[in-house]
């Protein structure tokens, strides 16, 4: 194990894809042997792809890397279908649209079967981006399963999530359901060589706008004011809507935001140490995400077009993140979450071993003949839990 | 916790004949294990850094198209030199019989043709994988 | 009491007694299927056609809805075309395999292409290594064509060609070859496939994206109309849906579907629906359930004629009716005892016949182990003509029309077809039902319904799952010498250095200007094939202006 993790580190992409073979069924020693990519991990930037079935998320991935390529980074994707709920299998198709970078030895594409998640990544995600960072992926992005409405797992392990829409769905834009939409750090209306686009653009920023005045309305730092409400202004004035913004009138002509320039919408907030530096001061320190609305793009997968906006808007966003502290809470948080994951996929894992099964048994029979009742029961086999797990031997130690 | 099976389905060369891949494709799928499909048109080279990054058990190949003799070998020989030869690497198509004693002595482990039931490709894979599952 | 009532409580009778009988000695299963997994009744009768009508349904032979035929005498006029699909190997071979065949008494060429050839790669291109020659001749200039039709006088054969993608370029050869024999354009008959949307569906040899392959596709129809008049501009094909594992209704129905998506785009360019449309041609598969296979030919007459008439309008009687190819299913037959595909290609044939094809191709009972012998092309040829000229099936038109099942079976079939045809509409058309991986994925869960209905006998293949032998590896398949790559890429180095290389040049920079612009491109890659530009460069050309196609694959 040690072997392996040595040569993830120098990024021999055998001992990668192995490791995440091991991390994948559950590897106890694996798991236990991350540790030791601590000291090179925490340099990728984890970027999440998520949206509805079909809506290009793979081909858009496909284009994302050859962005990133371009601009010298080296790329690990985590491409996450869901498993047949009846043989277990799974049909892996992600890949299949970013097969051309196969031979690029700059890139490393791994599918990932969701093996019963349900939240459209699959258990292993978190410590399989943790791998690749670790094996000097400047980038890593997540594709999740297109399943719909429930994907919102991917907020836990990345640091910005792509929210990719289509046009033609449906009368309703389907992205836009209570909770997807607070997941998205930037939007994306893909195909938007069909009809429609700009109509789903125009309802998204409507619905974001929404959302922001509504957060306005219940957070301390709320009203009129803040700097969300006055972004556009910024944007408009200091020219960082070109950031995030593609130009009008690009080639093909079809993704180009024209109506952006003549309206500035409002996008990422300015950087603090640029013109709004001090705005960013005087307001009370912190910034919370309520007040980045999120950009709005719209992109050809298929074609490329608008992609390279898409990257741009990307790096933009980073910076943002970073230099709000919005990326080292978010961080945080997902750390705090996979702390949380771990200890009950350990109880889970602890209520499996023989001693407590038998323990488990037992009450149950309690239970059952009546000597005790269900909550006095289970906080019994609780407290045998904490016990056992105290002294159960930790692959780590 | 047993290791899923990973079986990477791959199209060799120009040949556009699809219906069986995808016919085992899926029934692998069916049996429990999980698949990578690369589509048509793929280099050797493709297919075997696919089933790299992967960590795939299996490539199964499948070529109607009479390209079997140049493309099959290919595979093979690039996993060696990638040091990956714990894949089991088998295949089927329209394939003469005269050619299989040929493809098994570049290391095709098992060649099956045309007629044959999908749960005798199933078996033959689990009783030939190279890495255990456990 | 009206005859029907009356029938209908005799039946209901029956019936009765039947299911009782029945107890004793119940019938071999309990669901009868088609081929296509259709329930078949017990026995059909005139309830079963309450609603006939003769004139609406059926009409006379060569006249709307042409259920019957497209001709008035149909094959007591001329039988149809036999034309054995044929290539392998060099330009040279292929040229003495074609004279062979019409030595045979076979009566149209049609031309195989090599993979490379189809995919517009030239034989020296690293993709094309190992597959120069395999399975079809290999073309990469104007030289391996004026080879490959070398002593056949162009304005006597009709040539069928199967090239798809790089449909134009090929089209171009074959004008300029014949222009060189001194025949004209206004001379030619045949057929190009040209069908790029079963490619993307079933075949796998598309090039381009969609939209530039519709206008290479329309600007195809749009030349021919003015100067090959007698040419067959496309062959809309189902065969390959049927092949890669659909049912017959699908195959009409998806083969349907990309012909009204060719009529769209044709109109959407500028053409006369009447111009255009008595030059498309179709072409069938025809598997072993012999009744279903004639009502699918029947009906897919049907259907085509009301929407070239009420749905686009054509005026012209020619353009309502559906003309097609059949070849016999190849994925019937099998690599166990394979004298046995001779019998199933038999009844293949005489569904073709019974159902009034305009042309056909029998396969070879070597089918599922190579590329076909010669012995095995022969006794594939015989079958037809032992039909043609001595089981009597051609002597008369449509002789299955009136019988109860047959036309029940018709009509099932086109409502069937109608309602997939709908819900084609309703994706935005086959384009979009393609690109959303629609009707791929309704092929392929039948061909996986048809694969686990093998392997768990529920469908009896003879000599595969039942009634099996013990054999000896089959010998004498034929082998394409694996020396033809090399030769080929000689030839072409030959080529290249030997032509006007500032002519190519030329030729090329006014096709990529064309291509940037609206203007026909069959006229600047006509120029560029008689400069003997290759079929690689040409294509590669085009794949830099219109990009590459990326299929989607769905399970
Ligand atoms: C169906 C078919 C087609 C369809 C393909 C549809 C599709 N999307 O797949 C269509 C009509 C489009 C087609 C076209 C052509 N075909 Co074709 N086709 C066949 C046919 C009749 C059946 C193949 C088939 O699908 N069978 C059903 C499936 C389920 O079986 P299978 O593929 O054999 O797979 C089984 C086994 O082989 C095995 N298997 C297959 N792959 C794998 C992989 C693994 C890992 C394993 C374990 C097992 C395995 O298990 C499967 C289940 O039993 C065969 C002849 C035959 N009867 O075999 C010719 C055949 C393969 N075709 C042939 C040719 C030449 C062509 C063309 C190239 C002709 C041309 N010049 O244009 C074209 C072009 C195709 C292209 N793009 O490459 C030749 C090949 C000759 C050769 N090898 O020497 C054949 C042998 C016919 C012949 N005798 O001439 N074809
Ligand atoms: N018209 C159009 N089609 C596109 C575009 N982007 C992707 N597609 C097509 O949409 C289909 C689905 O694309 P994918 O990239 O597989 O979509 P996905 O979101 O990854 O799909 P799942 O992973 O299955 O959820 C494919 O046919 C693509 O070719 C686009 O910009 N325009
Ligand atoms: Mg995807």
């Amino acid at each position: 194990m040690y072997d392996l993790i040595r040569r993830c580190i120098e990024g021999d992409v055998r001992a990668v894809a192995r490791l995440i073979t091991l991390l994948e069924s559950g590897d106890r020693e694996a798991y236990a042997a991350l540790y030791r990519l601590k000291d090179h991990a925490g340099r990728a930037q984890v970027i999440g792809i998520t949206g509805p079935p079909g809506a290009g998320k793979s081909t858009l991935a496909d284009k994302l890397i050859a962005q990133f390529r371009s601009r010298g980074l080296k790329v690990g994707v985590l491409a996450v279908d869901p498993s047949s709920p009846f043989s277990g299998g799974a049909i892996l198709g992600d890949r299949l649209r970013m097969q051309g970078h196969a031979t690029d030895p700059g890139v490393f594409i791994r599918s990932l079967a969701a093996r019963g998640s349900l939240g459209g990544i699959s258990k292993a995600t978190h410590a399989a981006i943790r791998v690749l960072d670790a094996a000097g992926y400047d980038i890593v992005l997540v594709e999740t399963v297109g399943v719909g409405q429930s994907e919102i797992d991917i907020v836990r392990v990345a640091d910005m999530v792509v929210l990719v829409s289509v046009p033609g769905l449906g009368d309703d834009i389907q992205v836009i359901k209570a909770g997807i939409m607070e997941i998205g750090d930037i939007f994306v209306v893909n195909k938007a060589d069909r009809d429609g686009a700009d109509r789903v653009v125009r309802e998204i920023r409507a619905m974001l706008e929404l959302q922001a005045q509504l957060k306005r309305g219940q957070t301390p730092e709320g009203g009129p004011d803040t700097l969300a409400a006055r972004a556009p202004e910024f944007l408009h004035h200091t020219g960082l809507a070109e950031g995030w913004q593609p130009k009008a009138g690009n080639e093909s002509g079809a993704p180009g935001e024209k109506e952006s320039i003549t309206t500035p919408k409002p996008g990422v907030l300015p950087e603090a140490g640029t013109v709004s530096a001090a705005l960013v001061n005087q307001e009370a320190g912190t910034i919370s995400a309520a007040l980045i609305i999120p950009p709005v793009l719209k992109t050809i997968a298929e074609t490329g077009d608008g992609v390279k906006e898409l990257a741009d808007a990307i790096f933009s966003h980073f910076e943002t993140l970073s230099r709000t502290g919005e990326l080292e809470r978010k961080r945080l948080e997902s750390i705090r979450y996979q702390l949380g994951q771990f200890v009950s996929n350990e109880i889970v894992h602890l209520m499996s071993l023989p001693e407590l099964a038998a323990a488990q048994d037992e009450l149950a029979h309690k239970v059952f003949s009546r000597k005790m009742d269900v909550y006095s029961a289970g906080i019994a086999l609780f407290h045998t839990i904490i016990e056992q797990g105290a002294s159960h031997e930790h692959p780590q130690a | 916790m047993e290791r899923k099976i990973r079986v990477l389905i791959a199209k060799p060369g120009l040949d556009g004949h699809d219906r069986g891949a995808k016919v085992i494709a899926r029934a692998l799928r069916d049996a429990g294990m999980e698949v990578i499909y690369t589509g048509l048109r793929q280099t050797p080279e493709q297919i075997v850094s696919a089933a790299i990054q992967e960590d795939v058990d299996v490539i199964g190949l499948s070529i109607l198209s009479g390209a079997h003799n140049h493309l099959f070998p290919r595979v093979v020989e690039l996993l060696k030199q990638s040091g990956a030869e714990n894949v089991l690497v088998f295949g089927g198509g329209v394939i003469p019989e005269e050619d299989i004693p040929f493809l098994k002595s570049k290391g095709i482990a098992e060649v099956f043709g045309p007629g044959t039931p999908t749960s005798k490709t199933i078996e033959f894979i689990r009783a030939n994988l190279k890495r255990p599952l456990n | 009491m009206t005859d029907l009532e009356k029938l209908e409580q005799d039946f209901n009778t029956w019936t009765t007694k039947v299911e009782k009988a029945n107890e004793k000695y119940p019938e071999r299963k309990k669901q009868f299927v088609t081929g296509s997994n259709a329930p078949v009744k017990r026995v059909y009768t005139p309830l079963d056609q309450k609603d006939f009508d003769y004139e609406k349904k059926l009409g006379l032979p060569g006249e709307f809805p042409y259920t019957r035929g497209v001709q008035p005498t149909m094959y007591r006029g001329r039988l149809w075309t036999m034309r054995q699909y044929a290539g392998f190997g060099t330009a040279e071979e292929s040229n003495a395999r074609y004279k062979y065949l019409l030595e045979q008494g076979q009566t149209g060429l049609s031309v195989a292409f090599d993979l490379p050839t189809q995919i517009g790669y030239d034989s020296d291109h690293p993709l094309s290594e190992g597959e120069v020659g395999k399975v079809g001749v290999a073309i990469d200039s104007l030289a391996d064509m004026e080879t490959l039709f070398g002593g056949i006088p162009l304005d006597k054969v009709s040539t069928s060609m199967t090239i798809n993608a790089p449909a134009a370029v090929l089209l171009a050869m074959y004008i300029a070859v014949a222009e060189k024999q001194g025949v004209s354009a206004d001379k030619l008959n045949g057929t190009i496939q040209n069908d790029i949307l079963k490619e993307y569906i079933a075949r796998g040899t598309y090039i381009f994206p969609p939209a530039p392959s519709m206008r290479l596709i329309t600007d195809i129809f749009e030349y021919c109309a003015k100067n090959v008049p007698n040419w067959n501009t496309i062959s809309i094909s189902g065969y390959h849906i049927r092949e890669a594992g659909s049912t017959a209704v699908q195959e009409v129905a998806f083969t349907l579907a990309d012909g009204i998506a060719y009529v769209e785009a044709a109109i959407k360019a500028g053409l006369d629906v009447d111009e255009f449309g008595p030059r498309l041609s179709f072409f069938f598969n025809a598997h072993n359930d012999l009744f279903e296979e004639v009502a699918k030919f029947r009906a897919a007459r049907r259907v085509w004629a009301h929407i070239m008439r009420d749905r686009f309008g054509a005026k012209n009687p020619k353009s309502w009716m559906l003309r097609f190819h059949t070849q016999t299913g190849g994925s019937t037959l099998t690599a166990q005892q394979p004298d046995n595909n001779i019998i199933r290609v038999t009844l293949q044939a005489l569904a073709a016949v019974l159902g009034g094809t305009q042309s056909l191709h029998t396969n070879s009972r070597d089918e599922a182990l190579a590329l076909p012998t010669e012995e095995a092309v022969r006794i594939a040829l015989r079958t037809q003509q032992i039909i043609a000229y001595e089981s009597g099936v051609a002597e008369t038109v449509d002789p299955l029309a009136g019988s109860y099942y047959v036309e029940s079976l018709t009509d099932r079939i086109e409502t069937e077809v109608l309602q997939y045809i709908k819900r084609i509409d309703d994706l935005g058309g086959a384009v979009k039902a393609i690109e959303q991986g629609y009707i791929q994925q309704e092929i392929q869960d039948s061909a996986y319904a048809w694969q686990m209905d093998v392997e768990k006998n529920e469908r009896i293949i003879v000599g595969l799952n039942k009634f099996q032998v013990k054999e000896n590896p089959p010998k004498g398949l034929l082998r394409v010498d694996p020396a033809v790559g090399e030769r080929q890429k000689q030839k072409l180095a030959a080529l290249r250095s030997s032509r006007d290389q500032g002519a190519v040049n030329a030729t090329l920079a006014a096709l990529r200007n064309a291509a940037r612009s609206a203007d026909n491109l069959m006229f600047p890659i006509l120029e560029a094939v008689k400069a003997y530009a290759t079929l690689g460069e040409i294509c590669g050309v085009l794949r830099e202006e219109f990009g590459e196609y990326k299929p989607n694959v769905m399970f």
